[in-house]
């Protein structure tokens, strides 16, 4: 595997929709292989700053770079995909008329052009490659299943799954255990634990019980602009964070 | 108890009935016309051969519409304007050949430019005496509009109702435009009096069992090529936007040229259709691209069975035997029949009559409901 070691860096990023500030003066950085959490209430713009990584929002000042050679805000969201950047979405969305299987074929990297997958076919190397992140998301039982088939968690972890296809640098994954039963949550802690340092994993999260289980640096964001950093307990002594959160 | 799923996924039981119809089809249709004598209850007329004919020449759209509409979920109420096209270009040159035979005997000019006082051809009709310009052009211009078309509207991402609606309005505006007698079309009356394709009389019926036999070969092609398609990885990717559209864009595939190709490459089919039915009907105008047409396709494909490719073509002639049927015997009642076939479709046969023959209905059925 190729030397990772691109640092998501954003620097004093300001989004405003209609003179509604989403991100505000927004700065924060990710360390290669490091697992972030990115916490705060409703509002706080935590969905518009992975727009701006995403490249889906483009901010009205500041800068976003991955690594030294991708300057965020001038890629497309294609390349910004190809640059190792890969997000999940917070509702699961697989393809519910594909298989397990094919859902992690179409994720493969490689090919994307209709002339091309025309003629596209697995090779052995991908498709051990499947089976590997097939075992890593605990789905080889259910790899001929449709999507539409597979419980909410096991929608999440395929979407995972999907991601790691890609095999890219960063993991943005947005709100992966809303929703979920206890079980779940577990095993997805787990398996976003196995994935920091091979992969840099951004989670934003409402759950603070996930979060404490998972977190080794969190950042709160309010208002579009960070008001704390820093592990779970000092964070949570934090006075300004005390008052946004109303006592969590 | 999953691999309930993993089987019979590339193989294509459905498809091999069709082709094998087909072929049986165009074996028995030129036997029954040749060798039965025209005395005996078994022959086939030329009336029939045209019937047969024209079936299996909406069966190629209906192909085309289920392509883009059952796999990628993209409705085009429009695809009658693509058929009309490859009418059209085709309709040029069997005009051309008609050559001095016409009413007015203008060796150059068609009937109707004598009748409307044209003085010389005008330039988009050169070459058209050429059968391989004829061709090309069959080819083109559908190609080509849709090309142009999709390109403007899938760059904008204009998606479901919307995209209907402007296909609607394109297969419409194109209705006005051939109805002008100043668009050197034939205006209202369109192209008609053929004699001769390839010099093959167009009145015997020999010439009339090769178009059909050429008709089901090109059926069959379209088939295998549009099943090719969706078989293939990128067919998946089809399917996955019909899905999860910004999804899949996500995974870094360019959706808008998936939707692009295929819908230019459902156009051609389309008017290959076209240009197969004009000279076996005999004459095309500018009705064919009427609004209903299109409609009267999408229902064909909701009626067989979208997302099958063959369950499209099942549709379009089994919609159309019985339009030929109510239409001679009350003729009054065709279009509240043909409404009613479609509601009661939608709302009890959600995979069509194809996914009632296969006994496979599932609960929840495939494909998303029409947007």
């Amino acid at each position: 595997m190729s030397v990772r070691d691109k640092r998501l860096q954003l620097n004093n990023v300001t989004v405003s929709f209609d003179g509604f500030k989403a991100l505000n003066d927004l700065s924060l950085y990710v360390d290669p292989g490091e697992l972030l959490c990115i916490i705060g209430p409703n509002g706080a713009g935590k969905t518009t700053m992975m727009d701006v990584v995403t490249g889906k929002t483009r901010p009205d000042s500041g800068t976003a770079s991955f690594g030294d050679d991708y300057d965020l805000l001038h890629l497309s969201e294609a390349d910004i995909v190809d640059a190792g950047i890969a997000r999940k979405f917070q509702k699961p969305t697989v393809f519910e008329q594909l298989t397990v299987f094919e859902n992690l074929e179409l994720a493969l990297a490689g090919v994307r052009s209709f002339l091309k997958t025309l003629r596209a076919r697995i090779t052995d190397a991908q498709h051990k490659r499947i089976q590997q992140v097939l075992d890593i998301i605990g789905l080889s039982q259910l790899r001929d299943a449709p999507g539409r088939i597979l419980a909410h968690g096991q929608k999440q972890w395929l979407e995972i799954g999907m991601l790691l296809m890609q095999n890219p640098e960063l993991l943005l994954v947005d709100e992966p255990v809303a929703g979920m039963t206890p079980q779940e949550i577990e095993r997805t802690s787990e398996l976003l634990l196995s994935l920091a340092g091979e992969h840099s994993v951004v989670v934003v999260e409402h759950d603070m019980a996930f979060v404490r289980s998972i977190a080794r640096r969190v950042v709160v964001l309010h208002e579009g602009h960070v008001i704390a950093e820093g592990n779970m307990d000092k964070v949570q002594q934090d006075p300004k964070v005390i008052e946004v959160y109303l006592g969590v | 108890m999953f691999r309930l799923w993993s089987k019979g996924i590339p193989e294509d039981r459905g498809g091999a009935w069709f082709l094998a119809v087909l072929a049986v089809v165009a074996v028995a249709v030129p036997l029954l016309n040749q060798l039965v004598p025209a005395s005996s209850a078994l022959h086939l007329s030329v009336f029939g051969i045209t019937l047969i004919g024209k079936y299996l020449c909406y069966g190629m759209l209906a192909l085309a519409v289920d392509l883009i509409w059952g796999y990628c979920g993209i409705l085009s109420l429009g695809h009658a304007a693509f058929f009309s096209l490859g009418g059209y270009a085709m309709g040029m040159y069997l005009m051309r050949q008609i050559g001095p035979r016409g009413v007015y005997g203008n060796p150059i000019l068609p009937d109707f430019m004598v009748f409307l006082n044209y003085k010389s051809l005008p330039w988009f009709w050169y070459g058209f005496n050429h059968f391989s310009l004829a061709v090309v052009m069959v080819v083109l211009t559908p190609g080509l509009l849709a090309l142009v078309f999709g390109w403007f509207a899938f760059r904008s991402r204009v998606t479901g109702v919307y995209f209907s609606i402007i296909t609607q309005a394109l297969t419409y505006a194109l209705l006005l435009a051939f109805f002008r007698n100043d668009m050197g079309f034939g205006g209202n009356n369109g192209f008609t009096d053929f004699k001769d394709i390839l010099g093959f009389d167009l009145h015997s019926d020999g010439t009339h069992v090769v178009l059909l036999v050429v008709t089901a070969v090109a059926l069959a092609a379209s088939y295998m090529a549009c099943r090719t398609i969706v078989d293939s990885r990128a067919g998946r990717v089809i399917r996955a936007i019909r899905d999860a559209e910004s999804r899949t864009r996500f995974l870094g595939y360019p959706v808008e040229s998936y939707k692009l190709w295929l819908f230019v490459f459902s156009a051609v089919i389309a008017g290959v259709a076209g240009a197969l039915y004009v000279p076996q009907i005999g004459i095309i105008n500018p009705s064919e691209f009427s609004p209903i047409n299109s409609i009267e396709a999408v229902i064909w494909v909701a009626v067989g069975g979208r997302g099958t490719l063959y369950g499209a073509v099942a549709g379009a002639v089994l919609v159309n035997y019985a339009k030929t049927y109510l239409t001679g015997a009350f003729p009054e009642i065709w279009l509240y029949a043909l409404g009613a076939l479609f509601v009661l479709v939608t709302l009890f046969l959600p995979r069509g009559v194809i996914g009632l023959l296969s006994g496979r209905r599932r609960e929840k059925a495939d494909p998303k409901p029409i947007e």
